[in-house]
């Protein structure tokens, strides 16, 4: 069969043996994301928020019922492949579009308050993320090379433009053309990837690849490792992999924020789920020529990632890192190339997607009007101003970073279960010490919303020394940073008295040993030399004058909206109940896995 | 062997203090009497439960016992598999007199809702990690101890705290991460020869390795242990944390979470690798014995108080390694001994110098001066709490200390010779530390300093009283710790084909020596 034939097969989608409900959930959502353009496009008006929010919600969530059916009817009837075997319905599948599904409805609620702050109408987020989506739930079904990529691109093309969506930012748009430079390279060469796997094995249906290969032994396989290269190019690049990253820390920051969160869940996921697809069950008999690959990427994401983020001072680029060092965890899973790898990586995108949407959607909340306020100091003293919002922000930072009784630590942990059992034992290593430096940077976001603004009676007798001024002492040009912040805040707190920061000798040895905490609070002149890029220097400038010039507006209380509170509600919970209570999340994975095709 | 009845006593003392966390933290604005009563109170149960645990225990069973075993995870083969024995119990009790002591001191913090809630989250994990019988759940509560320590030293320390939390964190997070690996790879090699996926302990004190395996398994599972203790050189955490941690973080830091490596050590270590243990003995025994003098010669050099009980705590954590390492009934009850004694001694001298603090505003030795003559009571306790960490017969950290140095004179005995040296600075820097303070005129400054109040004795109390009754009759403790600890030694005897002479099984445990005297013919 040649790949045209499954093209074809593909377009003319109305063919007498197509079975309907193997699709229906991408139906639901596409059809649900036109139907709502088009009924955006003839009201006169630009479409309420409220309507798109409730339309994008009620579509997700059938998509989601749909999908559960599927999981019903698998599980009674076994999986099975259709439309001309382009297209798989088994566990793993079901379990990517459940998990874009609840990606998509908890983006929908965290978008929902968004929009209204910012005063966008219009349905343009609910309809590309909803295309978006359907792109994603494409790569987890596909069982063919053409479909990933039609799946791929229809992911990215939609994320491009909700990249760029918050068209006030220059850095938003920025972050947007450089996304669609390098997603659009990637693809080109996933594409010719594609071509060379079919010249090597005469197919790109990933059973028959796999049929092929256990079949034959190629003499020379050159052009089949070199597609296969070329594919894994293309999928570390969607789920940010180093050395394919560069994008990532750029267009997280620049991205409105929900946008953000609905990008780390529903990329990761869909790339993921191709990657595992493609690499464990096609090219399953050349494990011995990927895996050392996939385990030299997993170490130098795993380091990579958890070793930038500590020197971040954006909030936003700090998970950004850390959605790259969480690729490398889930890359563990695909490395062992076992089935409990597979299990366990399913796991993980599941747990991640509710963890970092959750994560996103405080980032979006604490962005205020204009979502500009990310700086890791606008985040001081959190606690004592909402002390839920900064309860659930922590839950779920300690979830990312591996806490005991979170998902978070499960998924690490099965993960590295299946690296061990796998015989990759450092690599296992490498990677709980890169979550043992990635936790110090989640706890210090931590610590910042449990440190108040001004240090207030702090301890008997001791003058309040505020990690700020420790800092600004020696190195001079964070002074304008540290009294940025905590001068007008404590002045507007009617306090009156300064902390004392010049003086005794003690506070000067405390300085003088203390150069290492400019991990704690990096100096802008830090982030200039770490930073890759320039214009995102020009952007934290700029932030950071807004956030000198509303210093006032720092010290006050976000508002919440109901939606967004509910979807955080509902991250935490699922983070701490199957974190407490693991057996559903964990077994569901492991069917998941059982019902694998091929 | 494992004795348990119906009540689930050490499930409740995990899940107490967690449930106490949980109410301060949900608790919406209540007045800061109503959280430092949650915590007193919650803390107190727990206290009760662990003495009923302790008055409950089978003295001559040297087992598990209380046990309960819960499937958790199935597929992953995790438990809730927990269980107490003589050595774990004590830790249990100190570590249940030690917390509602930190609670009732720390009147004047600030945040008294954040604060009760982490500590008694820490006491729930310090609890979880001495009762745990499953790895992975030992684990899980080692890690967990970590968060609320944490959030403690940077809430509430001084000026170096951020700098302390975050090196205490980064540190002891480190050593989990081989921790980590090194239980699962136990837990796959136990699969591999049975087909059985277990984390349970009892269950994979079976499993044979090769000799590498289990030397590489071995200082996996040490170094995070012996980064948590701190052992000599993985130290340098620890001065900092506990100097800059508020002293209800420094007494729970010194007292309990240092011991929980050492802990580590002999419950997994021990249980797991005896044949890499013994191997590998001379390495942490000379480990020991060099952190025993680094220890005491760097403590003699310090001017702050609180950094000078951090490097004794040292030398004193080399004592518990020598101990244990020793391989002799003598030196490890008395290991374990000195785990009580070390955090009940550490705990009253974190708590005196954090009162001298408040009333001095410093810890500097010298700023200070003739405290003796306006604070005689302070003075008194001090100098109990201070001739007991040196090692004054009559007080209780003589009796560790010795069985420790005598049961290591038989094995190993250059070493003990020269820890013995360890003693005597001890006695040289804390003596001089307190001629400094207390001895001599008072400055101006010092001529006001207020004595301990009555709540402060109140609070002091249990502690010196503890000091004293184990120092005059330890019996009842040693008689609980040794039959495990013999269960102990004679596993690693039995794996490594050597044995302790006999004369170390004598003298630790009363009982025994009369039954061994009866029965000699």
């Amino acid at each position: 069969m040649s790949a045209l034939a499954v093209v074809t097969a593909h377009s003319t989608i109305v063919l007498p043996h197509i079975r309907y409900l193997a699709i229906l959930p991408e139906i639901v959502m596409l059809g649900g994301a036109v139907l709502l353009l088009g009924i955006a496009s003839l009201v006169r008006r630009p479409l309420r928020v409220t309507v798109s929010t409730v339309g994008t919600i009620v579509i997700a969530g059938t998509s989601l019922g749909l999908a559960l059916w599927q999981w019903a009817d698998i599980s009674s009837h076994g999986p099975y492949t259709a439309i001309d075997h382009a297209v798989v319905v088994d566990g793993f599948s079901v379990l990517i579009t459940i998990t874009v599904a609840c990606a998509m409805i908890l983006s929908a609620l965290v978008g929902d308050g968004y929009l209204r702050r910012e005063g966008v109408d219009g349905c343009e987020f609910h309809v590309l993320a909803m295309v978006s989506a359907t792109g994603a739930m494409f790569m987890g079904e596909a069982n063919d090379l053409i479909i990933v990529f039609l799946g791929l691109e229809i992911m990215s093309i939609a994320l491009y433009v909700l990249a760029a969506m918050n068209h006030r930012r220059a850095a938003s748009g920025e972050a947007a053309l450089k996304y669609f430079v390098l997603g659009g390279f990637s693809s080109a060469v996933f594409i010719y990837g594609v071509a060379l796997t079919y010249g090597a094995t005469g197919t790109t249906n990933l059973t028959q690849i796999a049929d092929f290969l256990s079949h034959n032994v190629i003499a020379s396989n050159g052009v089949l490792l070199a597609g296969l290269s070329l594919l894994l190019v293309g999928f570390l690049f969607k789920v940010a992999a180093v050395p394919f990253h560069m994008w990532t820390p750029d267009v997280y920051q620049g991205a409105p924020s929900p946008v953000t969160g609905f990008m780390a869940a529903v990329a990761k996921a869909g790339g993921f789920a191709a990657l595992l697809r493609v690499f464990v069950s096609s090219f399953g008999t050349l494990q011995s020529d990927w895996r050392p690959i996939l385990y030299a990427v997993a170490v130098i994401t795993l380091l990579f990632g958890a070793g930038v983020a500590l020197v971040q001072r954006d909030v936003k680029r700090v998970l950004a890192y850390s959605s790259i060092n969480h690729a490398g965890f889930v890359l563990l899973g695909v490395e062992a190339a076992t089935a409990q790898g597979v299990s366990a990586s399913l796991y993980y995108l599941f747990t991640y997607t509710f963890m970092t949407i959750g994560a996103f959607a405080v980032v979006t909340l604490l962005g205020r009007r204009g979502d500009g306020h990310h700086d890791i100091a606008s985040y001081r003293g959190l606690a004592g101003r909402q002390p839920l919002l900064a309860l659930a922000f922590a839950v779920l930072l300690l979830a990312q970073a591996g806490a005991p009784f979170t998902t978070g630590f499960l998924a690490k942990f099965q993960v590295v279960d299946a690296s061990v059992n796998a015989g990759s034992v450092p690599l296992a290593v490498i990677a709980m010490v890169s979550a043992a430096i990635a936790a110090f940077f989640y706890l210090r976001i931590g610590l910042i919303m449990y440190t108040p603004v001004a240090g207030k009676g702090f301890l008997p007798g001791i003058e309040p020394l505020d990690d700020d001024e420790a800092n600004a002492g020696p190195s001079g040009e964070s002074e304008t940073d540290g009294t940025g912040d905590a001068a007008p805040a404590e002045l507007s707190a009617g306090n009156g008295q300064r902390p004392v920061w010049s003086g005794t000798e003690g506070a000067v040895v405390v300085r003088t040993q203390l150069n290492a905490e400019l991990l704690l609070d990096t100096a802008p002149g830090e982030v200039q030399v770490l930073d890759p890029s320039e214009d995102i220097v020009e952007a934290d400038a700029v932030d950071d004058e807004t956030a000198a010039e509303s210093a006032a507006e720092d010290t006050a209380k976000v508002p919440v909206p109901a939606l967004a509170a509910l979807a955080i509600g509902l991250c935490v919970a699922v983070t701490v109940v199957f974190g407490v209570i693991p057996a559903p999340l964990i077994d569901f994975a492991h069917k998941a896995t059982l019902l694998f095709i091929p | 062997m494992s004795h348990h009845p119906g009540f689930p006593y050490l499930t409740v003392l995990i899940l107490l203090p967690a449930a106490g966390a949980l109410l301060a933290a949900v608790l919406p604005n209540a007045s800061r009497v109503v959280y430092r009563l949650i915590g007193i109170v919650t803390s107190l149960a727990v206290l009760g439960f662990a003495i009923a645990v302790g008055f409950l225990l089978q003295a001559g069973n040297g087992g598990y016992q209380f046990t309960s075993h819960h499937v958790w995870a199935k597929s992953l083969g995790i438990s809730w598999y927990v269980g107490v024995d003589g050595i774990s119990l004590f830790l249990v009790l100190m570590a249940a007199v030690l917390f509602p002591i930190v609670l009732v001191s720390a009147k004047s913090n600030r945040d008294p809702r954040a604060f009760v809630g982490w500590m008694l989250l820490l006491e729930a994990a310090c609890m979880g990690s001495f009762l745990s019988l499953d790895l992975i759940l030992f684990f899980l509560f080692f890690e967990l101890t970590l968060v609320p320590a944490y959030f403690i030293i940077g809430g509430w320390g001084y000026a170096g705290r951020a700098y302390a939390a975050i090196k205490f964190f980064v540190y002891t997070f480190f050593g989990s991460a081989f921790l980590l690996v090194g239980i699962l790879v136990v837990a796959f090699l136990h699969q591999s020869q049975t087909g059985v996926l277990t984390f349970s302990l009892p269950a994979l004190e079976h499993t044979h390795f090769s000799s590498t395996t289990g030397i590489l398994l071995f200082l996996a599972f040490t170094s995070a242990f012996a980064i948590k203790a701190p052992l000599f050189p993985f130290h340098t955490w620890s001065p900092d944390a506990y100097a800059e941690a508020p002293t209800g973080g420094s007494m729970i830091l010194a007292g309990v979470l240092a011991k929980l490596g050492t802990y580590g050590i002999i419950r997994f270590d021990l249980n797991l690798f005896p044949q890499a243990s013994r191997t590998l003995a001379p390495l942490l025994l000379t480990l020991a014995v060099i952190g025993i003098l680094y220890g005491a010669v760097v403590a003699c050099a310090q001017r702050d108080m609180k950094r000078l009980i951090a490097y004794s705590s040292l030398a004193q954590i080399g004592f518990i390694a020598l101990g244990t390492f020793a391989f002799t009934t003598q030196g490890l009850t008395g290991g374990v001994l000195l785990m009580v004694n070390h955090g009940l001694i550490t705990a009253a001298l974190f708590l005196l110098v954090g009162w001298i603090y408040e009333r001095r505003h410093t810890w500097q030795v010298n700023e200070l001066r003739g405290l003796q003559r306006p604070a005689p009571v302070l003075a008194a306790i001090f100098t109990v709490s201070m001739l007991a960490s040196i090692g004054l017969p009559g007080l209780n950290g003589f009796v560790s200390e010795f069985l420790i140095l005598s049961g290591t004179f038989l094995t190993h005995r250059w070493w003990a010779v020269v820890a013995t040296l360890g003693v005597i600075f001890a006695a040289l820097y804390l003596l001089w530390a307190y001629q400094q303070v207390f001895h001599g005129k008072p400055k101006p400054a010092d001529e006001k300093t207020r004595d301990l109040s009555w709540a402060e004795r109140g609070i002091i109390a249990p502690l010196i009283i503890l000091i004293v009754v184990l120092g005059i009759y330890p019996k009842p403790v040693l008689d609980r710790i040794t039959p495990s600890v013999n269960r102990l030694v004679d596993r690693v005897e039995l794996v490594t084909h050597t044995h302790q002479p006999p004369v170390a099984r004598f003298g630790t445990n009363g009982a025994e020596v009369q039954a061994t005297v009866r029965s000699a013919p």
